[in-house]
């Protein structure tokens, strides 16, 4: 019996599973006891973190099927994310169905206005592409301020609690159970999404189009089925944003959104499932690190007291994705397969 | 005349007005755009900066207004090469999704560092020409317009005999047309490329300092140039004389829409409307008046 020294597959089948070691299995079951119990032992506010880490995820992961494995620009991508979040408010206050209804009509909802963008944007590429998502983003903002006795306008709308079945999940640490089951689920159907056929051909048009094209690929068919995807997990993810936070305000949807979610993914890693979650997350969570660290140097420099506002956040943002772009374009998912694969091939670093 | 023809033209007018700066900042970024191929998302941000550094360089320092002008316009000039520096170089034929997220990263910056170095406050430019309008046959138009206007030509014109008749304007559209054609002929293209970002970003700052005389300066400055994209894509992405042509197309389109259907639906359709112009130009003709049609066979 030959010895197994690294990890390599007899068949097709094995290579494409999606858990391929027992190590991996086993790695995931932990992390996932470990996310069972946090809530039990942890700060209320780190639960809060990562429920807006799992809402965020679901929202990249979005993005990246269009932008990462699609190769289309997307820059409108608040948009269905804020068509999402009105629609579960609006539809959930005004005729007090349960979630199952509103959650997956906010997806439907958003996947339509998905398709409605997309079939109009099968002639563009590129720069084009980018101004014409981000005018269709300015044009949603514009809608959600102005239809005053839908949405409330600029005075924001309240949403109600949800609850599960008669149980209200009312606080931070119940509802962090139900999204971290639903993002569990986007993650794997976007995983498994990209094993079959169709997330094959989104790949082949990322690559080249034309030649997908000849390989029998139809562009046009998949291209709107990209763009319906992908605003479909937005308009989820828009829908829990709108039961986490309770109030919704058409700030929440802005341009520098949709740039959040595309630093996400160039952050995480383009074309990378496992990228969009570390994205994410990083994204995310980043805001607290750069509030520790301005704490900090108020220590060192007392001069600094009552400097850090908002703004630095937003300019360390900008910073690390220019970083990123130029110094590590394949993000952090590339790190980490570098870590990876160093630890795999040890002692021999090849 | 009856009035209604008389509103429908001074709404002409003034939309001449900002159609002139709308293709001011449309130059600036077709300079880039045409000569490297970036679309640079942080051209308003550099308009916002230029409003801010005139503004401060006549009321903290006291400079003359012309010569604050010129000062504001060396140091944006400056920021354009150090931009291209340290910025774009290291993209070189990375995607071209790459490059643009960098402008945008840079344009998140810049705007995030200028909240925090000039604050959030609204702040009025002590403008150099008198506010009283000028009255030509019933229809108003304010001095500030007609000085905007006068630049606005006086600058095409310098441009126009810059790209036509100097060597470094040759060079400039070789390397537009042909990069490797331009190495070849011994045009330094890096250089090209360093002046051409200073120009461009002396060109914004121009446009920066005639948004400051009217509007007030602050943070949201950098938000008009997002609405000059439209007259880009009008007049064909990667055409001067379009951006011209689209800047003042857009101007005029933007204040009839804002007269005649604010009364309608309610305000801000003003701000709305050259994207739903420029969402229709895409949809229709997406290589806008003046562009190159690119076919592709299959």
């Amino acid at each position: 019996m030959a010895i197994r020294s690294k990890t390599f597959s007899e068949s097709y089948h094995e290579d494409i599973k999606l858990f391929r070691t027992i190590w991996l299995k086993s790695w995931i079951g932990l992390f996932l006891v470990v996310l069972a119990v946090l809530p039990l032992i942890g700060d209320p506010y780190i639960v809060y973190l990562i429920n807006l880490s799992c809402i965020a995820t679901i929202a990249a992961l979005g993005l990246n099927i269009l932008t990462g494995f699609t190769g289309q620009i997307s820059l409108g991508h608040a948009a269905f994310f804020a068509i999402g979040a009105y629609a579960t408010a609006i539809i959930s206050n005004r005729f007090q169905v349960p979630f199952w209804v509103c959650l997956p009509a906010s997806g439907v909802l958003a996947a339509c206005a998905g398709i409605f963008v997309g079939i109009p944007c099968l002639r563009l590429k590129g720069l084009y592409l980018a101004m014409a998502t981000m005018s269709f983003g300015v044009v949603v903002e514009y809608v959600v301020i102005t239809w005053d006795n839908v949405t409330k306008g600029v005075r924001g709308i309240s949403v109600p609690t949800l609850s599960i079945f008669g149980y209200p999940l009312d606080s931070n640490n119940k509802i962090y159970y139900f999204l971290i089951v639903l993002t569990a689920l986007a993650i794997l159907s976007a995983a498994n999404l990209m094993r079959t056929r169709v997330g094959r051909a989104f790949i082949a048009i990322r690559d080249r189009d034309i030649a997908a094209s000849v390989m029998g690929v139809n562009l046009t068919q998949y291209k709107v089925m990209a763009f319906a995807i992908s605003s479909f997990y937005a308009g989820i993810a828009g829908g829990l944003y709108a039961y986490v936070m309770e109030y919704i305000h058409p700030e929440h949807f802005t341009f520098l959104l949709s740039v959040q979610y595309l630093a996400m993914i160039i952050i995480g890693g383009l074309g990378s499932v496992l990228g969009s979650v570390f994205g994410a997350v990083f994204i995310t969570i980043i805001p607290e690190f750069i509030k520790a660290f301005a704490q900090f140097l108020t220590l060192l420099f007392p001069a600094l007291q009552d400097k850090y506002d908002d703004g630095w956040n937003i300019a360390a943002f900008g910073l690390l994705i220019m970083l990123f772009l130029i110094f590590e374009p394949k993000g952090l998912s590339g790190i980490w397969n570098r870590i990876k694969t160093c630890f795999k091939n040890w002692p021999y670093t090849y | 005349m009856n009035t209604e023809f008389m509103f429908f033209i001074q709404l002409v007018v003034s939309g001449i007005a900002l159609g002139c700066l709308y293709a001011l900042i449309a130059v600036g970024f077709v300079l880039i755009l045409k000569a490297t191929g970036i679309m640079n998302f942080a051209q308003g941000e550099v308009i916002m900066l230029s409003a801010f550094i005139c503004y401060f360089l006549v009321t903290t320092f006291h400079v003359p207004f012309l010569v604050a002008v010129l000062l504001t316009g060396i140091i944006a000039g400056l920021m354009g090469i150090v931009t291209e520096r340290l910025i774009l170089r290291p993209m070189l034929g990375e995607p071209i999704f790459s490059v643009v997220m960098v402008t945008i990263g840079l344009s998140i910056f810049l705007r995030s560092m200028a909240g925090i170095l000039f604050g959030h406050n609204n702040l009025v430019f002590p403008s150099p020409f008198p506010t009283e309008a000028v009255k030509m046959g019933g229809i108003v138009v304010s001095q500030t317009e007609i000085w905007i206007m006068l630049s606005s030509l006086v600058l095409a014109a310098v441009f126009f005999i810059f790209f036509k008749y100097s060597r470094m304007g040759l060079a400039m559209r070789g390397t537009a047309d042909h990069q490797d054609v331009a190495l070849l002929m011994g045009i330094s293209v890096k250089q090209v490329f360093a002046l051409i970002w200073a120009v461009s970003f002396i060109t914004a700052a121009a446009s920066g300092v005639f948004l400051a005389n009217v509007m007030v300066i602050n943070l949201g400055l950098s938000v008009v140039a997002i609405g000059a994209f439209p007259a880009i894509v009008l007049g064909g992405l990667e055409s001067i004389p379009g951006a011209i042509v689209g800047g003042l197309a857009i101007g005029i389109i933007e204040n009839l829409a804002g007269g005649y259907l604010d009364q309608i639906i309610g305000g801000g359709v003003k701000d709305v409307t050259p994207f739903v112009v420029l969402f229709l130009v895409l949809m229709i003709r997406p290589y806008g008046l003046f562009g190159k049609k690119e076919i592709e066979r299959v």
